[in-house]
């Protein structure tokens, strides 16, 4: 008997106009496991994050979150059940009219109305346990580095213990060893929680890094999905071509017909 | 032809749908003003900003219209010797008509884009959808306290910019036309009715209201990018100017007579 999964995705599809983004998404997420999505830019990764917290309606198919279908509950279920769920965006996200410690601390405020002193102490917590130092939380957005407000963005996840977390791109934008670092950030701050996390990514030492499996997305479905260390002999030339960055190959290739309307 | 009569119906097709969005978007963010949880702290800032900050731009408008319309009016109405009727035909305009629509076009104009342009961004850069991920509601959190300090400031600004047009009016009387100061004050109190002010008043509450609605839904629905953001701000303005030279005539017609 297999354990129920604690994410999981079927038959997923959304149309935007007359394009089909997602064609059929199937995803499998154990508990505790850390999935990263790959793909070429446009192919649906983001999309099907934002599906996963309901950012996203999709227009078919089903998601299920510890085997309760999450679809279709109506907007005081999802808003319920995002609770359970830590984001952090491309670009930060973070408010840029209020100070660090009222952006990591802002649903924790927001729900148990926490004071001041309270929510400040908790935002110090959260950020040093994350290397920045404790007098940043008194700072604006606008006054920090990328990487660092890559921190403050994994910080104002993880501060209410979310069982999900899901980054989009979480070190797109910075120098490697930058990335390096906040992965590891990521990696014990997801084993302190014990939290399932999915992951969009398109720097493949990251993703070597911070998976225990690997979703490949082309053309609105999942193309491979397998452990990461299975990922250099998927046999799966679309995979073989993103891992490795190349050039050439079926991801770069001019479809005939449009090959005959340049002509 | 066909494709003229098919361009009519597209572009009607078009207008209707943006107003159905519109409406849909205005009753969502009334809805969102009267439940808890409240953002006061939300709600205060926007106060200080466009009541606040607002002051200085409505009072100089105010200001600088009262005395024009002094001289103005003093020009015309010496033609026909009624030149004692300046203070009473000043207190009237700006009152009824000058105060709260001067004072509505400049709050469009700075809260306005303010408001389209910081919605916007946030819509870009991700931030509302943010908001979402932390259980809070963008509506109830961005755009209802806006819309309730919109329609609670601007009666304020107003009112405040009643006082300072009128004295710009008694200025110019006094010191340039030389009216007597206590008849020019008598003139001035003579004829005005409280119907006169209140008519003010709620004139200034609908222009707060849609400036703010404006400012909000053109943010909110902000296209991708710089340009976006900046289209957004464009069209807020123009529309909150468009709609309060219309929600005039309207509120003016209703009230006629009063």
């Amino acid at each position: 008997m297999t354990a129920m999964p604690k994410i999981e995705l079927q038959g997923v599809t959304k149309t935007f106009g007359d394009n089909t983004v997602l064609k059929g998404i199937d995803l499998q997420v154990a508990a505790g496991e850390s999935l990263v999505i790959i793909g070429t830019s446009g192919c649906g990764k983001s999309v099907t994050l934002k599906c996963l917290n309901g950012l996203i309606t999709p227009d078919g198919g089903s998601i299920k979150i510890d085997g309760v279908e999450i679809l279709g509950g109506g907007r005081a279920a999802m808003e319920g059940l995002r609770r359970r769920f830590g984001m952090t965006f491309q670009f930060g996200a973070l408010f840029d009219s209020l100070p660090i410690w009222e952006n990591v601390t802002f649903r924790l405020r927001q729900q148990r109305k926490l004071s001041k002193a309270a929510a400040r102490d908790i935002a110090v917590a959260t950020v040093t346990d994350l290397g920045l130092a404790p007098h940043v939380i008194d700072q604006y957005p606008a006054e920090l580095s990328g990487g660092m407000q890559k921190r403050v963005a994994l910080a104002r996840a993880i501060a209410d213990k979310p069982e999900i977390l899901l980054f989009d791109e979480p070190t797109s934008g910075l120098d490697p060893i930058t990335g390096g670092v906040i992965d590891r950030l990521i990696i014990n701050a997801v084993q302190r929680l014990g939290a399932t996390t999915v992951t969009i990514s398109h720097d493949m030492a990251s993703v070597r890094r911070i998976a225990d499996k690997v979703a490949m997305v082309h053309n609105g479905v999942i193309l491979w999905c397998g452990n990461v260390k299975d990922m250099d002999k998927s046999g799966v030339p679309e995979v073989h071509q993103f891992v490795h960055g190349l050039a050439e190959g079926p991801l770069t290739q001019i479809p005939a017909n449009a090959q005959k309307g340049r002509k | 032809m066909l494709s003229f009569i098919q361009n009519i119906g597209r572009t009607a097709l078009a207008f209707l749908s943006a107003l159905g969005r519109l409406t849909l978007f205005s009753v969502i963010a009334v809805r969102w003003i009267f439940t808890p949880p409240y953002y006061w702290q939300q709600l205060l800032r926007q106060i200080i900003d466009i009541g606040y900050y607002s002051l200085p731009v409505v009072g100089l408008t105010t200001l600088f219209s009262g005395m024009v319309l002094a001289l103005q009016s003093y020009t015309g109405f010496a033609r026909f010797s009624a030149e004692d009727t300046v203070a009473t035909v000043v207190v009237l305009s700006v009152t009824r008509e000058l105060g709260p629509v001067l004072a509505g076009l400049m709050v469009a104009g700075r809260i306005g884009a303010s408001m389209a342009a910081e919605i916007g961004t946030m819509r870009v850069t991700d931030q509302i959808d943010a908001l979402d991920t932390l259980s809070t509601r963008p509506m109830q959190y961005l755009v209802a306290p806006r819309l309730l300090a919109g329609t609670l400031c601007l009666p304020f600004l107003v009112l405040i910019g009643d006082v300072i047009g009128v004295f710009g009016g008694y200025i110019v009387g006094v010191f340039r036309l030389g009216f007597n100061p206590a008849i020019y004050l008598s003139r001035t109190l003579q004829y005005l009715e409280v119907s006169d002010v209140t008519l003010g008043l709620i004139k200034a509450a609908v222009f707060g209201f849609l400036i703010a609605l404006m400012g909000c839904y053109h943010g909110y629905h902000s296209g991708r990018g710089a340009e976006g953001v900046g289209r957004a701000t464009t069209n807020a303005v123009v529309s909150a100017s468009i709609l309060i030279l219309i929600s005039n005539y309207l509120v003016t017609a209703l009230f006629f007579g009063v």
